[in-house]
């Protein structure tokens, strides 16, 4: 690693300088970095899932998990979310083996699923305003559309992310910064889908048990 | 969803001539101290051609030295506005008796407390905290720069961001009422419609923004870019201190994060998180908030913890004692400040057990601050101590953190707190701890390290001056105020029916005076030492005989910090490095590998305080147009594949040949 320096008397041959040093790469500390802030941001999902906890049965006089949701739709958009991290994988199969055109097609697939997801969710939301069951309607409908909105809005921001990087591999190819950057992304997708496994058990599973 | 019904303009939002303040001469005032000053600051670097230096060299730059200064240099200033907020207060507290109103009315006065503790938090202790580990932990740990340079450029913007949201309160609208916290359903829009709670919203999550980042930014640096050699247990004990303040930075900033969210959900959608009514919790949100606040009190103690250390093992020329004791004890209090959020609010009703263990748990964190507090003095020890600035201020620290600590110890009995809660001796009590910890500390570290910034050291009689102040003043201001706690005054009053206390009053607002005394000498003192920076320069990059990496560079160090890696064999490297006669290479230089300034960190915050401030005034077209602009510049900026170039090895071989020269000369 590095060419020893002679200390003063000469007799220990210990370095003290590295002497040889190559550059390094730039974004050594990338995915690190953004696994610290992922985790960050999953702290803010905790506190909303707290808040759900705490004001979950709140429901004012008005309506409860029971009435509002509809499992079926629930369940289609909880595989449109899975199956999109699926395809997610199969985009960074074909980076790995250095296949633009394949890595771009599951991307483009990847955000067909995105888009899907964020529509049957839209849809969920339109009527349940429709009934009258508003954010404003109980400190339950309040905390169910912050919690299930603030998700929402991740995958639209992951989305953005994912339409401007299919552009960057687009006019650039598969260089290392972008390697780097369908990592983080890929980190941020499949995070996503924790969250929703969450939002789907803890809202609503167990909100229709009640 | 607005209870009470303003017009609102599709140009300028809720914003009319009648939100200037016009009817408050002290606010006028100020304005036009602060205009004229600002007018004469902006000619004076017009006329000395200075825009496209500070552009260039400053603002734009990723340095985390420079970006560290800037941040001292923001905190300073702040320092001021906070502290003139804290001397209106006394102020008004000494003459309001005998049915006199004092000065503020009551609108004023309010705000006048609420922006204290918020500026002296978020845009005093938090800039002054993140500059100092911004440009010290890199240094320390042998490295060139942090993991993310630009973010760190960023991160400083959106801090000043916030500050400047805070400042634009003053002259335009009103700030919170409210109290630093801001509790509901007191900043609900029911009973604060105005802009004040939703100023105190924006500034604070614009500045989070780049709290958390530099947070992330530099725990990556200090897990990742260490020089090799430097294992965690060979890591400086400031570097130390400032992973553990990283770590809580990122799990305690999103809680706030969230919290104001919810807040502002309340304010703009009219949701119920924490209303009175339909289901909402008040309650929740103190909870919530104090899961954030807790461990930001330890986010500002513990890098200041660090500096101590290196100060008093400095200065009495010995090795820390009990390094890995210290190590550990930083560890407990960064996981026990998550379990005593609770002693904030003991009178909330949660019952004898939850209290109990809450009380517990506070009385527990003496005890790893305890053994701290043995570690330095053993350090002292038999050591030969050096009276230098920073060991004085580090004296006064052990001594007055200590009482503030026992006093802490006090109030975490429940039933005590009882009695004590939301008294004048509470205000003490925090006061004892944050002025006698952390802002003794940055001075501590401001004269410390300082040479090391710009070469030569601050002015020692001055800096005496502003110690003696600072000391004596901070104890005549708030001493009145623990008796005056334990006679049961409580806190954020304006008028006073009971004549007997108004002479207490009038010994606190002269210790005021006495600090103010304090911040003059130490302006007096940055001055003089600018002055006379030939006398005090230091050529050695090494004038207080320091003990870690930093001092092994020369005084500024230069752009690229080291021209080779240091490679790490013991805790106190330099020390090491130096009794086994390690020498500095002088030939062989390499180009080397640095990042590029950039633009994007100034406009994306500009953007971001556009977008705060259209949201604080409802004018919905700006907050779109700057919420678009803010994706598009951030995308833009990814676009921006060219981030680093090299220093050339003649330019490395030339700065490193002129430090040859001066060591040479120094010898």
């Amino acid at each position: 690693m590095s060419a020893d320096t002679m200390t003063a008397n000469g007799d220990a041959q210990v370095a003290f300088y590295d002497l040889d040093e190559h550059d390094h790469p730039e974004g050594g500390s990338t995915l690190l970095g953004f696994w610290i802030y992922l985790m960050s941001d999953c702290l803010i999902f905790a506190m909303l899932f707290a808040t759900y906890g705490v004001l979950g049965h709140s429901y004012a006089g008005g309506p409860g998990p029971r009435q509002l949701f509809e499992l079926p739709l629930v369940a289609l958009n909880t595989a449109m979310l899975l199956f999109s991290s699926i395809t997610y994988g199969f985009a960074m199969l074909a980076m790995n083996q250095n296949k633009v055109a394949q890595t771009q097609i599951w991307l483009f697939v990847t955000a067909l699923f995105g888009i899907a997801f964020l529509s049957i969710e839209l849809t969920e939301f339109a009527a349940l305003i429709h009934e009258g069951a508003t954010p404003q309607r109980s400190a339950f409908l309040s905390s169910f559309f912050t919690l299930v909105g603030t998700h929402g809005l991740h995958v639209t921001f992951g989305l953005v992310w994912l339409f401007t990087l299919m552009v960057q591999i687009g006019t650039k190819g598969l260089i290392p910064a972008n390697r780097r950057r369908l990592m983080c992304l890929s980190l941020f997708w499949h995070f996503l889908d924790v969250i929703w496994i969450g939002v789907f058990t803890f809202v609503y599973l167990m909100g229709m048990l009640r | 969803m607005s209870p009470q019904f303003v017009p609102i303009s599709p140009i300028f939002g809720r914003f009319t001539i009648a939100s200037l303040p016009l009817q408050e001469p002290i606010v006028v005032g100020t304005f036009c101290m602060v205009a004229l000053g600002g007018l004469a600051l902006v000619a004076a670097l017009t006329w000395f051609k200075l825009w496209g230096y500070l552009w260039k060299e400053w603002f734009t730059s990723v340095d985390h030295k420079k970006i560290g200064v800037m941040y001292m240099v923001l905190g300073l200033v702040m320092l001021l506005r906070g502290f003139s907020d804290a001397i209106m207060m006394r102020a008004q507290q000494a003459i309001a008796f005998n049915g006199s109103e004092g000065y503020l009315n009551a609108h004023h006065y309010d705000q006048v407390f609420t922006a204290h503790g918020v500026i002296m938090i978020f845009f005093v202790a938090m800039p002054f905290v993140t500059g100092l580990m911004n440009f010290v932990v890199p240094l320390q740990i042998g490295a060139r720069d942090v993991s993310f340079p630009f973010l760190n450029n960023f991160s400083f913007w959106m801090t000043v961001g916030g500050a400047v949201i805070v400042m634009m309160s003053l002259f335009v609208g009103e700030f919170a009422r409210t109290g630093w916290l801001a509790y509901p359903p007191l900043s609900g829009v029911a009973y604060s419609p105005g802009v004040g709670v939703d100023y105190y919203i924006w500034a604070l999550q614009v500045a989070g923004v780049g709290t958390l980042l530099s947070g992330v930014n530099l725990i990556a640096t200090i897990v990742k870019l260490r020089a090799p050699g430097m294992t965690l247990m060979r890591m400086p004990i400031f570097t130390w201190t400032a992973l553990c303040t990283n770590i809580l930075i990122v799990a305690a900033f999103p809680v706030l994060t969230a919290v104001l969210v919810l807040l502002s959900l309340d304010r703009y959608v009219g949701t119920d998180f924490f209303t009175n009514t339909l289901g909402g919790n008040p309650m929740m949100y103190v909870n919530l908030i104090w899961i954030w606040g807790h461990p930001e009190v330890y986010i500002l103690i513990l890098p200041l913890f660090g500096v101590f250390s290196e100060v008093t093992s400095a200065f009495s020329g010995k090795r820390l004692f009990g390094y890995s004791s210290m190590v550990y004890a930083t560890v407990v209090i960064t996981i026990l400040s998550y379990v005593v959020w609770l002693h904030h609010f003991f009178t909330m009703g949660s019952g004898a057990s939850v209290n109990s263990f809450f009380g517990i748990t506070t009385m527990v964190i003496s005890i790893p601050t305890g053994a701290k507090l043995f570690n330095w003095l053993f350090t002292m020890y038999r050591g030969r101590i050096r009276f230098e600035l920073p060991m004085l201020w580090t004296i006064a620290f052990m001594v007055t953190f200590t009482i503030g600590g026992m006093t802490g110890v006090m109030l975490a009995v429940p039933p005590a707190d009882f009695v004590l809660h939301n008294s004048l001796f509470l205000i003490a009590h925090f006061h004892n701890v944050i002025i006698g910890g952390v802002v003794f500390g940055v001075f501590a570290a401001i004269n410390f390290w300082f040479p090391k910034a710009f070469g030569f050291r601050l002015d020692p009689f001055w800096g005496k001056i502003s110690f003696v102040c600072w000391v004596s003043g901070f104890w005549v201001a708030f001493t009145p105020l623990y008796v005056m706690g334990l006679m049961g005054v409580t806190r954020r009053l304006r008028t006073f029916d009971d004549p007997s206390l108004q002479i207490w009053f009038i010994i606190a607002a002269l210790g005021a005076v006495l600090i103010a005394l304090g911040i003059v000498a130490m302006l007096v003192q940055i001055a003089v030492s600018i002055l006379n920076r030939e006398k005090l320069r230091d050529t050695t990059g090494d004038i207080w005989h320091g003990r870690t990496l930093e001092w092994s560079t020369s005084s500024p160090p230069p752009e690229y910090n080291f021209a080779f890696t240091p490679i790490v064999h013991d805790t106190d490297a330099w020390w090491d490095m130096q009794e086994r006669g390690a020498v500095r290479p002088t030939s062989g230089f390499k180009a080397i590998h640095m990042p590029r300034s950039t633009w994007a960190g100034v406009v994306l915050a500009g953007l971001s305080v556009a977008f705060g401030v259209a949201m604080i005034w409802y004018v919905w077209w700006l907050a779109i147009a700057s919420f678009v602009g803010l994706i598009g510049v951030a995308i833009i900026h990814t676009f921006n594949y060219k981030r680093d170039y090299h220093i050339s090895a003649e330019d490395v071989t030339r700065v490193e040949n002129e430090r040859t020269r001066q060591l040479a000369a120094e010898v």
